[in-house]
């Protein structure tokens, strides 16, 4: 058994090695599935952060991927065939800018994660689950009956973004982009934990009752919580979107929604590196299994069913114990 | 647009509201009963129609084929039931989804396995194919018509179950008080195994009976699963009255929306446009159905409030 915070440590450095090694090995290949492995990461740490934190068990947060990823699909499409965005009220261009990107995908997920908030927080337990699913599948159906923007095929974008100072086209650059957001976000993550909004929000999973007694309103608190989480599952659908240059409505999938939530349970719910240590695994798993055989998703559901039977605080629970989440 | 394709639609619309009534009245009962969320109901959907399409191929009777469809689909609900499901009783919502999206894989992959990629054909028999022609000159397929009073067959001989027998009044003391129950001697057990046996039946019957119109397929399951979950949740969830109805609902505005709201678009629209925004509203429409009702009464029309 080794401490959390070692383990946390242990895994960054790791996810950080291995495309070095692979860099200088030139195996551009290995450096795009890490890079993967950190934008699942990015996406399942913005759920952990509605799940493990404020108990809100979301089964559409593939609407915020999906959107991130479309706003970045938008505004380069538009950028790339010189047409703007919008004309009226006001002018609207495309670009290429990824810091821009992120912004637009940040704004338009948050105040869908807003919106979506407020009319799904009036329910709970199950409802919460199934309508948090319903409005995701608002989102897949939309965009697939989008013709303007591809429908069912999806954008596709000829060349990736630009950030200053940086030739994204070299795998290890955007590579470096995706961790160095990661590390932000974790960082963040820790420090809302430890702060009075996280461990209020940690209250108001535990004990409403309690919460609302002391004169916090326990439903605002899960809001912002979700709205912060939707923020940067949002953000991660931007890079997933970039890193494959290309968006399609199955970013908005139920089944996304599912795989992300996978992540988390799978590396341990509500602990900090949880999600990080789910998604490396995830993808892993899916490039040897599905080497391996075709019928990989055989495997991935007994290991699944596996984690649930025997490993209830995921894989972090099962090597660092079960000490309580964030100290 | 006449009365003819109106009243055409609104059948379709009934056709599959009742059919997404077989596969809601299982979920709803497992939920109502044992408390729990099953996403692999649209595997036991997907099993009932192989097994329906293979018997089909091999003895060419379609009545053999619902049979085996029903009890393969039970079956295997009654394997999961008594390997998986049994130990999920005690946990979190959590953990059942990742246990049930863990058997979806499962499920998939291993039809995928035996029966390949491609789709299989279930065949309509000679004596269900053919219109008919019902008062007022309406041409309608006779096997449609069929399946609504199957489906409404099953819909009252199911309430009859629940309202009328031993069992009902043990599945719905279960739905009330599980401790109580099983300190009146009833086998708690046993009986959720049953229940489960019932609800896999049901939504193996209704892969096999849809399987007819459609193509029989791994993955079938899946968007039929969402819309069960999406009918369960306006009725109420645990309530096979609140399933029947929202089934209809949710049936009823697919079918309907799909075909009208492109038109009503045109009368202020241009109609490429209008054609595009009218679909897209369409298959959003049962969505923001189920966000309407939840908003106005957060635990579905039938629901038992908190």
């Amino acid at each position: 058994m080794i401490r959390e915070r070692t383990l946390n440590g242990l895994v960054l450095v790791l996810l950080l090695a291995v495309p070095l090694w692979a860099m200088f090995n030139d195996q551009p290949f290995t450096i795009t599935l890490a890079t993967r492995a950190v934008i699942f990461a990015l996406a399942a740490v913005g759920l952990n952060i509605a799940l493990g934190l404020g108990g809100l068990v979301s089964l559409g947060h593939a609407a915020f991927f999906g959107i991130g990823g479309y706003a970045m699909g938008i505004l380069a499409h538009h950028a790339q065939t010189y047409t703007p965005v919008m004309e009226l009220p006001f002018l609207i261009e495309g670009t290429k800018s990824m810091p821009v990107i992120w912004l637009v995908a940040m704004v338009t997920s948050g105040i869908a994660a807003f919106l979506i908030g407020i009319l799904s927080l009036r329910t709970a337990g199950v409802y919460f689950i199934m309508i948090t699913l319903a409005f995701g599948q608002m989102f897949y159906f939309f965009s697939i009956s989008w013709a303007a923007y591809g429908g069912e095929d999806g954008l596709l974008i000829y060349v990736r973004n630009d950030f200053p100072g940086l030739n994204t086209l070299v795998p290890i650059n955007f590579f470096a982009i995706c961790f160095t957001i990661l590390c932000l976000v974790l960082l963040l993550n820790g420090l809302l934990a430890r702060s009075p909004f996280g461990l209020a929000l940690n209250a108001a999973r535990q004990a409403p009752q309690r919460v609302q007694t002391v004169g916090l309103d326990p439903q605002r608190l899960k809001l912002v919580a979700f709205v912060i989480s939707g923020v940067i599952t949002g953000l991660a659908g931007a890079l997933f979107a970039d890193l494959n240059r290309f968006v399609s409505p199955t970013m908005f999938s139920w089944q996304m929604s599912g795989e992300i939530m996978i992540f988390i349970i799978l590396g341990g719910n509500a602990r900090l590196c949880g999600p990080v240590v789910g998604a490396v695994v995830f993808v892993m798993l899916e490039h040897f299994l599905g080497g391996l055989s075709e019928y990989w998703h055989i495997y991935l559901g007994a290991l699944l069913l596996l984690v649930v039977f025997f490993a209830r605080g995921g894989l972090v629970g099962l090597i660092a114990g079960r000490e309580v989440a964030h100290d | 647009m006449s009365t003819i394709l109106i009243i055409e639609q609104i059948l379709n619309g009934l056709q599959s509201g009742i059919m997404l009534f077989l596969m809601a009245a299982g979920l709803t009962l497992i939920f109502g009963v044992m408390g729990l969320i099953n996403l692999a109901h649209g595997s036991l959907y997907m099993i009932g129609a192989f097994a329906a399409a293979a018997v089909a191929g091999l003895t060419g009777s379609f009545v053999l084929a619902l049979i085996a469809a029903m009890a393969a689909a039970a079956i295997a609900g009654v394997l999961v039931e008594m390997l998986v499901i049994r130990r999920l009783y005690a946990t979190d919502h959590l953990d059942q989804v990742l246990a049930t999206f863990a058997l979806i894989l499962i499920f998939s992959e291993g039809t995928r396995w035996v029966f390949g990629s491609f789709p299989l054909f279930l065949d309509i028999p000679d004596y269900l194919s053919g219109p008919v022609t019902l008062p007022g000159g309406i041409q309608y397929p006779f096997y449609r018509l069929v399946l609504i009073c199957v489906g409404l067959l099953v819909a009252a001989g199911l309430g009859l179950l629940i309202t009328r027998t031993r069992i009902g009044i043990q599945i719905r003391a279960g739905e009330n008080d599980r401790e109580m129950i099983a300190a009146l001697g009833v086998d708690i057990s046993k009986l959720y195994t049953l229940v489960f046996a019932l609800g896999a039946a049901l939504a193996g019957l209704a892969g096999a009976l849809v399987g007819a119109i459609q193509s029989v397929q791994v993955g079938m399951g899946e968007p039929v699963l969402i819309l069960a979950f999406v009918v369960i949740v306006i009725g109420g969830i645990g309530s096979i009255k609140g399933a029947l109805i929202g089934a209809l609902l949710v049936g009823l505005t697919d079918t309907l929306g799909g075909v009208f709201l492109p038109q009503l678009f045109k009368l202020f629209m241009e109609p490429s446009a209008a054609q595009s925004s009218g679909s897209a509203l369409a298959s959003m429409a049962i969505y923001i159905l189920m966000g309407a009702v939840l908003i106005w009464r957060p635990t579905g029309l039938f629901g038992a409030r908190p």
